[in-house]
């Protein structure tokens, strides 16, 4: 176990170092100069020479990366904005505030918006696939069915603001959705954010649910639940502990895939309630041409994937005793 | 193995069948997997069913522990156990009496074992299930069949899963399972099949040790006559859903009478005879149960059709005679088949006359260390 983790954290550092060269180079093959954007419009070729050499974008690209990589580990100084201590993401080119700083404010919403959601994704689409598998063919099974369908075709902008328009202005049941933080009012924490969660788990849960049910459905006619069967293990019992299990495996494998893009749908999820998480952040960056930013926050949700990846699969070892982590 | 011999039969059979049959609608019509089958099995005793692929023996053993799917099975006929008729009885009787009166073990225990639970449990929860015994009581009694069913330091895997056993351990495993609740009927469908040969007289021997502490009545399920001549005390040799062939298993392996049987006995090698003689299979193929050919079912493939009657054969559907095989029981030994032939035609053209005349009734007194050479003491 210590020994998968400790080779998981290695691959994680080769993969966050191949992303963060990659975000580099796609930035500087953009054909926008970021030091224009900061000079006035009729733009001197001194001044612009200048934010420049401020900016750090004087240097060849391999030495501008190797201070940046640097900074991570032992801080830097940073010409005109004075010292940044390690981890250093650098400073961003729009708002001058330090990138690791505006990464840690933001990312507890991010964070809170995406497990939430994961949570209800999973629990709910996994509730009603064994809903549907338990009474396959008979009229919930179908409802379930049907239902997944339409929730599948719904899109998050779409259902945001509809949902929002009936359960915050009309009718006045949620709060209108905002960041609270959790250890301040974890009641307050809730209310605010059952809507994004509701509204970014619908399009997801969907799919879990057709999925469980189609897993249940073959687990239902293996050997090893006849056995249990043949056991005198009542129905309920052979559906929950036994076709359950196996139904889980490949429900968790996609669950490690979509993870990521559950991590985009909260960046949509973001914007349409306006929390100001990462996703905001990420946006901004790319329309500021905000290299420092962008390279940051990449690197942070590459490095959220990784890690739940890793949770994953240690979730999978722990559902199917046959895996073993090494 | 040791001969175990037959108790003397009661009024009432331990189990008996009726005129069971199976049938399955499926998109393309009606599979008759099990048509009008009947028999008797005594406590103590081991009946086996043997046919090949597709014949409806594992049918009929599912259909013993009620495991069709009522949605696309339909069931008609008796099965009485213990006086007690199986057939209309409700689910949840149905359930508490699987695993605890009648019992089932299958063939590949890879995959009939649960890879997600440890033997251990897999075993004591059925205890538990049946006999309301506590988490400690059902993995002491888990511990204590896994020892009974010879798994060297059964403490120490009681916690171990499935595919940390060997195939020849793991079915020790099932059979373990299966045996929990000393049950009074035990299906046990092509146990040893995925074994190797020496592996399986081991599980036969077992089970039949088993079988004499317990008095369990087993239904076998093979289309190893080998296994057959070692393991059981009556045979019913199924074809196309039907029985062809039912008598002791001297009678049936001794004095077979139906060409399919001959045709099956033919078709297994011996140690006795010329290696490089070539087998004779059953020619042809077995038939599409949905489509059964009319008549006697086996007559596309019979080489005697002209003998009984070609008309005859693929016309009218030989009854078991003498005796409808209802009755006949390893004492009794009502030896019945379902054939046109005229019964002296049968006695000539057998292929291989008994080599001696000793009767052979129930399972040799011998050990199963020339396993290829085990039916030679009945054919």
């Amino acid at each position: 176990m210590i020994g998968f983790l400790a080779r998981r954290l290695a691959g994680a550092l080769v993969i966050l170092a191949v992303i963060s060269v990659v975000t580099f180079c796609l930035f500087y093959a953009a054909p926008r100069d970021p030091a224009r954007a900061f000079c006035s419009k009729v733009c001197q070729p001194e001044t612009l020479e200048l934010i420049r050499r401020n900016l750090g974008m004087d240097e060849p690209l391999a030495v501008q990366y190797w201070h940046w990589l640097a900074g991570i580990v032992a801080g830097r100084d940073l010409p005109g904005f004075g010292g940044c201590p390690a981890p250093c993401l650098g400073y961003s080119f729009a708002t001058q505030e330090p990138v690791f700083g505006a990464i840690v404010d933001r990312f507890p919403v991010t964070l809170s918006l995406t497990v939430g959601a994961a949570a209800a994704t999973l629990g709910f689409g996994v509730l009603l696939g064994m809903v549907a598998a338990w009474q396959a063919g008979r009229p919930l099974d179908r409802i379930a069915s049907a239902s997944s369908v339409v929730g599948a075709s719904l899109q998050i902008y779409f259902v945001g603001p509809l949902l929002a328009f009936a359960l915050v202005d009309t009718f006045g049941v949620l709060p209108r959705p905002a960041y609270v933080p959790f250890t301040g009012d974890p009641v307050g924490w809730f209310t605010h954010l059952l809507l994004p969660w509701a509204v970014l788990s619908i399009v997801f849960t969907a799919n879990y649910t057709r999925m469980t049910r189609a897993q249940m459905v073959e687990q239902l006619a293996e050997d090893y639940v006849r056995t249990a069967r043949a056991k005198g293990m009542p129905e309920r019992v052979v559906f929950f502990r036994f076709a359950w299990r196996g139904a889980m495996i490949p429900i968790v494998t996609i669950f490690g895939v979509d993870l990521a893009t559950l991590l985009g749908g909260a960046i949509i999820t973001e914007q349409t309630f306006a929390l100001h998480g990462v996703g905001e952040l990420a946006i901004r960056a790319v329309q500021n041409s905000d290299l420092p930013m962008l390279l940051g926050v990449t690197l942070v949700g590459a490095g959220a994937i990784v890690a739940l990846s890793v949770v994953v699969d240690v979730l999978y070892a722990v559902i199917d005793p046959r895996v073993r982590l090494g | 193995m040791t001969t175990v011999p037959p108790p003397p039969r009661g009024p009432d059979p331990f189990l008996s069948v009726r005129d069971l049959s199976v049938r399955f609608s499926t998109e393309d019509g009606v599979v008759r997997a099990v048509d009008g089958l009947s028999f008797d099995v005594e406590k103590g005793t081991t009946l086996a069913i043997v046919g090949e692929s597709g014949s409806g023996k594992s049918v009929t053993g599912l259909a013993l522990l009620g495991l069709h799917d009522p949605a696309s099975a339909t069931l008609d006929g008796r099965i009485r156990l213990e006086g007690r008729d199986l057939l209309p009885a409700p689910r949840g009787t149905l359930e508490r009496l699987r695993g605890d009166r009648i019992a089932m073990v299958f063939q590949d225990s890879l995959t009939a074992l649960s890879p997600f639970h440890p033997v251990g449990r897999q075993i004591g929860e059925v205890y538990r299930r049946h006999r309301g015994a506590s988490r400690r009581e059902a993995r002491e009694r888990a511990v204590e069949m896994l020892d009974r069913v010879g798994i060297p330091g059964a403490r120490s895997r009681v916690d171990d899963y499935p595919h940390e056993f060997s195939g020849g351990m793991r079915q020790r495993v099932m059979i373990a399972m299966a045996l929990v609740c000393d049950p009074g009927l035990l299906v046990a469908d092509e146990p040893t099949t995925a074994l190797d040969v020496t592996v399986q007289a081991q599980i036969l021997d077992l089970l039949s040790d088993l079988q004499r502490d317990s008095g369990t009545a087993i239904i076998l399920i093979t289309h190893d006559l080998g296994v057959v001549a070692a393991a059981a005390h009556e045979v019913l040799v199924m074809y196309a859903g039907r029985a062809a062939e039912h008598g002791t298993v001297g009678e049936v392996l001794g004095e077979p009478r139906h060409p399919y049987t001959w045709g099956l006995l033919s078709s297994t090698p011996r140690l006795s005879t010329p290696l490089d003689l070539p087998l004779s299979p059953v020619r042809g193929t077995p038939p599409s149960l949905l489509d059964p050919p009319s008549g006697c079912p086996f007559h596309p493939r019979c080489d005697y059709t002209g003998l009984a009657g070609p008309e005859r054969c693929r016309n009218s559907r030989p009854a078991l005679s003498p005796g409808g095989g209802a009755g006949t029981s390893a004492t009794g030994g009502r030896h019945a088949d379902a054939c046109h032939l005229a019964p002296e035609l049968k006695a000539g053209l057998r292929p291989r006359p008994p080599a001696h005349d000793r009767p052979v009734d129930g399972p040799l007194d011998r050990p199963l260390d020339r396993p290829l050479d085990r039916i030679e003491d009945t054919a």
